[in-house]
């Protein structure tokens, strides 16, 4: 995995005053799955567009090259490279699905009979035959969703884009997206993946940058980025009151719930902080029903990174 | 393959996808031909008896009056019609599809090209329908033999190609379908101040200097003189270049626009 799909260095773009990217440096090697993470207006869809050649950069950005070739000097390679699906859906609306199809095939330079084929063959795999023959504008979400992918794949690209692909999506049609994407890759295929579900990038990403206010605040695997933070702790809990109270009593900066008789204890989760704590319980004589030890996830990076910490619970699961 | 072809090729793709358009909603287009028709008719069996009493010194009939109104309502046509042009490349570009095909490796001018041939396509449909009704309400060419029909014919079809790349590029500076509406106005307005319905010695004489070298006038009296025998004069040249002018002038205007990052 040497071979690197996308590598840009300094990548800057602003629109007026307003700075939307302020040097953001990418590596995603290829066949992995790299998602950009971030909230709305952190610069995420313009990134996507600069690296699929639809806006330029900013002067004086470094090198970026997509699928091997020069940005700058043969963005027609790296078109020939790459497919794109955006967070609108780039279909026809006023042709069919079929004949959208068939557009992207003729596109392509596909002869008539591979176009066919092809065509028949991805709207089959996307569950879109039933509705080939309909007019686009009359599909729903998920479909179009699923009708755009296609259309993206009929040229085979090497590189994908997806702009936020299950945004606006129910969980059912998410979950098949998941799954496509999922097979994708198993084909060899590199993968941009932008998202503001934390869940998503989880799900899919080998690698997962999360982009704030235009800069990469943390960049690594879901587990690197999870021991970033803190935030994990073990929690134990009572169905005796009585031992609710020694076990507070023997272990200090506990966290206590009197009404769950909980205790949470800051841990991050090691073999030795565990032992230390069920030590101190066994020399007290005391047992705990039940014994938890919570991971960060990346909700709580999420908020730790892009500035959102503090933010209640209610806030994080609204989000999703 | 070589550059050419494959523009060739992207281009003819596109033209398909724009006439299919055309052919599944055709209500704007042909919308856009009433206008024409009820100018026609209007002109002919409503203000006919009146017009003519101005026409040719006084004591023209209305036969004469169609035959003096139907060049000007056929380039009027195109007018009508290129404002559709404006409007769907307005509304195309506000579509999902376009930022799809800039980043595909296709001939990048082949989107307007489709657009264009394909206006131009309809716009000299747009003639011959009209031109029929005007047959059959009475019009009838007189002494023009196969070379003047070609010369018409080549005429409508280099101002519609001038006036289709002036409303691709109002249709790519305009947010939204009513703003292309609106900007592409003036090309069915500026027929009302040429010579298409009365002369332009009637005119007021301060407007006469306008009516007279606007680009309508100058393509009016030339199809008049190709299809009914009357002088053209200086209006030939004058007509082309003004085709040749628009035509280059629209088609610099589009391209650069469209090659422009979309916002």
């Amino acid at each position: 995995m040497t071979n690197l799909a996308i590598a840009a260095n300094g990548l800057r773009k602003s629109y007026g005053d307003k700075v939307v990217l302020d040097g953001v440096d990418l590596a995603v090697p290829e066949g992995t799955v790299f998602s950009l993470l971030g909230p709305n207006g952190a610069g995420k869809t313009t990134a996507v567009k600069i690296l699929s050649t639809l806006i330029s950069p900013d002067r004086g950005c470094g090198e970026i090259r997509v699928g091997g070739h020069d940005l700058a000097a043969d963005a027609q390679a790296v078109r020939a490279a790459i497919g794109v699906t955006g967070q609108f859906s780039a279909v026809d609306g006023l042709i069919t699905g079929e004949e959208n199809m068939l557009l992207m095939a003729d596109l392509h330079h596909l002869s008539k009979r591979e176009g066919h084929r092809r065509a028949a063959e991805l709207l089959e795999r996307f569950d879109l035959t039933d509705a080939a023959k309909k007019p686009a504008s009359t599909y729903s979400g998920g479909m179009k969703r699923r009708l755009d992918l296609a259309m993206t794949l009929v040229g085979n690209p090497r590189i994908i884009f997806l702009d936020e692909p299950t945004t606006g999506l129910d969980p059912r049609s998410r979950h098949n997206m998941w799954q496509i994407i999922r097979e994708l890759v198993c084909d060899g295929v590199t993968v941009f993946l932008t998202t503001q579900y934390l869940q998503e990038a989880d799900e899919l990403a080998d690698r997962i940058a999360v982009l704030n206010d235009g800069k990469i605040a943390a960049e690594g695997t879901a587990e690197e980025l999870k021991r970033l933070i803190p935030g994990g702790h073990v929690k134990l809990r009572f169905e005796d009151p009585a031992a609710y109270g020694r076990a507070a009593a023997a272990l200090r900066e506990t966290v206590r719930d009197e009404q769950a008789l909980t205790l949470q204890i800051p841990s991050d989760g090691t073999q030795r902080e565990l032992r230390a704590i069920l030590d101190r319980l066994d020399s007290a004589g005391i047992e705990a029903d039940t014994l938890t030890v919570h991971t960060p996830d990346l909700d709580d990076v999420f908020f730790a990174l892009t500035g959102g910490a503090g933010v209640p619970h209610q806030a994080k699961e609204a989000l999703r | 393959m070589s550059s050419l072809s494959l523009a060739a090729r992207d281009s003819s793709t596109m033209l398909r996808r724009n006439l299919l358009h055309a052919r599944r909603y055709p209500s704007l287009t042909l919308n856009l031909l009433l206008t024409p028709i009820m100018l026609l008719l209007l002109f002919v069996y409503v203000f006919g008896d009146t017009m003519s009493a101005g026409i040719g010194g006084g004591g023209a009939d209305r036969a004469e009056y169609i035959a003096y109104l139907v060049p000007g309502l056929l380039l009027m046509t195109i007018g009508s019609t290129v404002i559709g042009t404006a409007v769907s490349v307005a509304t195309d570009m506000t579509e999902g599809i376009i930022a799809r095909f800039r980043t595909m490796a296709i001939h990048r001018g082949s989107v307007l090209v489709g657009h264009v041939v394909g206006s131009v396509l309809q716009s000299v449909m747009s003639v011959v329908l009209v031109g029929a009704v005007a047959v059959a309400i009475g019009f009838r060419s007189t002494g023009a033999g196969v070379l003047e029909w070609f010369a018409a014919f080549g005429l409508l079809v280099l101002f519609a190609l001038a006036l289709t790349w002036i409303a691709v590029g109002m249709g790519l500076v305009s947010p939204n379908a009513e703003a292309a509406s609106n900007n592409a106005m003036p090309l069915i307005l500026l027929p009302l101040l040429s010579s298409a319905f009365v002369p332009v010695d009637a005119m007021p004489g301060w407007l006469q200097p306008i009516a007279e070298y606007q680009p309508f006038t100058p393509a009016i009296e030339t199809l008049r003189g190709l299809l009914l025998g009357s002088q053209i004069g200086h209006n030939g040249w004058l007509a082309v270049a003004w085709c040749l002018g628009l035509a280059v002038l629209g088609y610099l205007w589009s391209t650069s626009t469209f090659n422009r990052d979309p916002k």
